[in-house]
């Protein structure tokens, strides 16, 4: 009866700590048919890794299965002695990580690796795997095979990695392929071409797969059957279509809202916390619905102001000329173009009304221009090490960034996009170009009125894990700024401004005396948030700010730096890789490509309307989970599944 | 590759030059000369009188300012001359050294060896192992001897089997009737000798070593591509041998080079005391002596051997690590 590949049913695995049990995975059940995909979703901590890896049997020391099953071609693995397991990982059930960078063994070449799994479960000769894994890095397409098998991890990109990675997850023929995260850590259009080959893969080998991640996009794109996890428990299970068009747990709901998505309505994001409210009740959740009322609703969609693009000659000079889209379009924004003054933010006068757009006054001094940066990183070799040549990570661009603003920078790994908000800072010295702030070339200033400089712009970095120093207080590290700045009288004056700093980006007085481990991710960048804000700039540089964090999470913290920019007058350039945040976050949006910023025009606009073949391959890559798109991935799913059967 | 070694070597001999300059000019400034320093402590009456030390200073060049010398041994050195020992009947400074070297490579050689043959199964199996009782008495033990100076150690060892037990020799390189033993038992009798000043020059290394190989696995073992390796299904052992161990090898190969220059200080607290007629104890003579010529050809000799390893480490480096090369 059961033609199931996997099977779990009621699977619980605890961790035994110091602090007591954990229940990473409280009583998940789910099954996956050959040929289909079922998607895990779920933030950090909420179990999904811990699922797979308790399928593996690959659980750290501190963990154990306390009950429940699993069974893999009605095989029970909960019991199966370890040497057995052993037989089964790699060959029956295989596995690829989020990490491609540091998955694989830097010190083997990738096809000893792939070569090592086929030797491991198949009666080949080395000369056969060898050719086995030829064969199978043409198949998940990675250029030269008979070479590229004899290189070593470091001289792949992330993305052939991966699909080193792939090939020998698939090398043995597994039944089930479990995928952690496996597009996480790379760039978009690499995600796009990573999904197409798995999907491939899928249908050629009739393979069942378990993906897992935190990106409702990537589901989507992927998954027949989707599960959500929350905290160790599983909230809700159903085809991807279900879920996506009816959801019915809470938790879901407010996943699918705080995403910001390309074509999000939201002028600030709802937030789980809209949907929920969570009480730990005996050590079980108590989850209770909540509804978002209209006018929370109405609040999210109007307050705030709309775009503030670039004075209209300059949009003219650009191409992008006065409102270029039909008034009411399903995306759209601008109705009549009207002058204002960007000081004067009034909300829109009629509740409901999103579309409004302002414009820089003609004649307005920016805040921040930049004309032709550039950072060059020589190339040294020989015996004299001579400069024979440079790294052009920042070629030459020039933006304009006016007071209130925010400029979106997107672009992929390695496009200059860090490194062009760095040199704006001169956190690394520009090779060439000016950088002039209020009138004042940042660039000629010597080291004291460079400090001086620094009070008005600020920067707010990727990692909340490492850009705290873990020995110092919440305290210490908001005050060091303002001492540096000579902000505040004497060491009361400043605590009671850090305190009041920690209220405005929603943390506590309490927790001025606590270290950074004492916080989440979340909680870490609004601390790195009131240290920026610290010293009062003008502007702010958010370089990947919210790419480390749940989503759940980078809505909320989205919502607060738009806030801040409201109640403070900030100037932003927003820095990222992901083009639905930059969307949501930038009136105006810089792509970059190799050094170069390629197209440059008020981000609707961009969006809508993409002139760059590189824009729109950026675009079309960004995962979709528009209903529309998924009722066709799903019926031409079912189509293929009909005819093989 | 090869410019960078040129360039190396380059740097070398900048640092060499650097190096004898300044031991030079420290050996130079100690009060005291080859000749008076010695004769005046063992008997008064033999002191020579100041006419007789100018004479000599003259003669063998030190009355001129201790820079100056300098250069004139440098150039000397240069072609290949490195002088002549003062208290060793003028004895030419290469000379000695060679008679001495064996004694010295014997010990060092032999306990460099011990050392990471030891260490690698140790570290292994203590990673394997960790946190059992068996591996944690053994961790807690080299921690000790960790911390346990070999001068120490070198004395309870001599009470212990010499006084107590009698089984082996106080001190020396060999016996009074050495010269009348046959082969095997000329070898016997150097190892009987050997055996307490080479353990008192392994068990340090040994500890350190094997520590460090356990620590560095247990980094290892944590990292994604072991994660990799055990859901291919690679068996335990596999892993530790083949997957971690190799990663464990590039940090450990630096310490080659970094681990000289500890072997010859040993050597010189060592030698001097189990009376072992090798280079340290030379050096630690002829400092007491102001011998120049022979503490500068020493002091020579162990610089390039510790530039020498190092280089030796960068390159194995980049024969262990394929992430590594030298353009």
């Amino acid at each position: 009866m059961s033609t199931a590949v996997i099977d779990v049913n009621d699977l619980k695995t605890y961790f035994h700590t110091e602090e007591g049990v954990v229940r990473a995975v409280d009583g998940v059940s789910f099954r996956i048919e050959p040929g289909r995909t079922l998607g895990i979703v779920g933030e950090s901590g909420s179990g999904k890794s811990v699922t797979s890896l308790s399928i593996m049997r690959l659980l750290a020391s501190s963990a154990q299965i306390e009950s429940g099953r699993i069974a893999l071609l009605r095989r029970d693995l909960v019991r199966l002695p370890e040497p057995e397991m052993r037989s089964i990982r790699g060959k029956e059930i295989s596995m690829i990580f989020q990490e491609p960078m540091t998955s694989l063994n830097p010190v083997f070449t990738v096809g000893d690796q792939v070569m090592e799994a086929i030797l491991l479960h198949q009666k080949v000769t080395k000369a056969e795997a060898r050719q086995r894994t030829i064969e199978l890095f043409k198949e998940v397409g990675i250029p030269n095979p008979e070479q590229r098998v004899d290189s070593y991890p470091h001289q792949m990109s992330g993305g052939q990695k991966q699909r080193v990675m792939i090939a020998m997850a698939l090398s043995c023929n597994p039944k089930l392929l479990i995928a952690d995260e496996p597009t996480t850590a790379l760039d978009v259009t690499i995600q796009a071409q990573i999904l197409d080959i798995l999907r491939k893969l899928r249908d050629e080998r009739g393979m069942a797969i378990l993906f897992i991640t935190h990106d409702l996009g990537v589901i989507a794109e992927i998954a027949d059957d989707v599960l959500v996890m929350y905290r160790g428990e599983e909230v809700e299970y159903g085809p991807v279509l279900e879920i996506f068009a009816n959801p019915k747990h809470p938790y879901t709901k407010g996943l699918l809202a705080c995403r910001p998505r390309l074509d999000t309505p939201y002028r600030l994001l709802p937030t789980v916390d809209d949907f929920m409210t969570v009480r730990v009740v005996e050590g079980r959740l108590e989850i209770t619905e909540k509804q978002l009322d209209a006018m929370r609703l109405n609040e999210l969609k109007t307050h705030g102001r709309g775009r503030l693009l670039h004075p209209l000659s300059e949009l003219a000079a650009m191409g992008h000329a006065v409102a270029p889209i039909a008034p009411g379009s399903a995306r759209g924004s601008a109705t009549m173009p009207s002058t204002v003054d960007p000081t004067q933010r009034n909300p829109p006068a009629e509740p409901g009304a999103t579309k409004d757009v302002q414009y820089i006054p003609e004649g307005t001094k920016p805040l921040l221009s930049v004309e032709n940066l550039e950072v060059h990183f020589p190339v040294r070799r020989g015996l004299l090490a001579r400069t024979v040549d440079h790294i052009r990570a920042v070629d030459g661009i020039s933006f304009k960034v006016y007071r209130g603003q925010t400029l979106g920078l997107v672009g992929e790994s390695g496009c200059g996009k860090t490194t062009a908000g760095r040199a704006t800072l001169r956190l690394v010295e520009p090779t060439g170009g000016r950088v002039w702030l209020d009138g004042v070339d940042v660039a000629s200033l010597g080291s004291a009125d460079l400090r001086q400089m620094r009070r008005r712009m600020q920067i707010i970095f990727q990692d909340p894990y490492g850009s705290l120093n873990p020995r110092m207080t919440v305290e210490a590290a908001v005050t060091e700024p303002m001492v540096i700045q000579g902000i505040g009288a004497g060491r009361q004056d400043r605590r009671d401004r850090a305190a009041a700093l920690l209220e405005e980006v929603g943390l506590q007085t309490v927790h001025l005396r606590r270290y950074p481990h004492e916080f989440s991710g979340g909680q870490r960048q609004r601390i790195c948030i009131a240290r920026a804000i610290a010293v009062e700039p003008e502007f702010l540089i958010c370089d990947e700010s919210v790419s480390a964090l749940d989503v759940s999470v980078q809505a909320q913290v989205l919502n607060l730096l738009k806030r801040l920019q409201e109640t403070r007058g900030l100037t932003y350039i927003f820095i990222s890789h992901d083009l639905s945040v930059v969307k949501f976050m930038a009136d105006m949006m810089a792509v970059m490509n190799a050094g170069k910023i390629i197209e440059f025009g008020p981000s609707e606009a961009i969006y809508r309307d993409p002139r760059e073949e590189y824009t729109r391959k950026l675009i079309s890559a960004t995962p979709n989970d528009d209903l529309d798109h998924i009722r066709q991935v799903v019926a031409q799913r079912e189509r293929t599944w009909v005819s093989r059967k | 590759m090869t410019s960078y070694l040129i360039r190396r070597l380059g740097i070398g001999v900048i640092t060499l030059l650097l190096i004898t300059f300044l031991v030079y000019g420290l050996v130079r400034n100690i009060p005291g000369t080859p000749f008076t320093s010695d004769m005046a402590q063992m008997n008064p009456s033999k002191m020579m009188s100041p006419e007789a030390v100018e004479k000599l200073n003259r003669l063998y060049g030190l009355d001129k300012p201790w820079y100056q010398a300098y250069f004139y041994w440098m150039s000397n050195v240069v072609r290949g001359d490195f002088g002549v020992s003062y208290s060793r009947n003028n004895k030419p400074v290469g000379t000695l050294i060679l008679e001495r070297m064996p004694a010295t490579l014997l010990l060092s050689s032999t306990s460099l060896v011990l050392a990471y043959l030891l260490s690698v199964p140790i570290g292994l199996w203590s990673s394997a192992r960790a946190d059992s009782v068996s591996e944690r008495s053994v961790s807690t033990l080299l921690y000790m001897l960790y911390s346990l100076p070999a001068f120490v150690a070198a004395l309870y060892l001599q009470l212990l089997f010499y006084v107590k037990l009698d089984w082996l020799p106080l001190y020396g390189m060999t016996s009074d009737d050495y010269a009348t033993l046959s082969t095997s038992g000329k070898a016997w009798d150097l190892l009987k000798h050997a055996t307490l000043p080479v353990i008192c020059f392994t068990y340090g290394s040994l500890a350190f070593y094997s520590r460090f190989i356990r620590a560095n696995m247990q980094e290892v073992l944590r990292q994604d591509y072991i994660r990799t390796a055990r859901a291919k299904g690679v068996a335990p052992r596999t892993i530790i041998w083949k997957h971690a161990f190799r990663n464990t090898l590039i940090p450990f190969v630096t310490l080659v080079g970094l681990s000289l220059p500890g072997l010859f200080s040993g050597a010189v607290i060592l030698e001097q005391i189990f009376s072992w007629p090798g280079m340290g104890r030379l050096y630690f003579e002829s400092i007491g002596q102001r011998d120049y010529n022979v503490i500068m050809g020493l002091t020579l000799m162990f610089s390039m051997l510790t530039l020498a390893g190092q280089l030796l480490a960068d390159i194995l480096y980049a024969v262990v690590d394929p992430r590594v090369t030298y353009n």
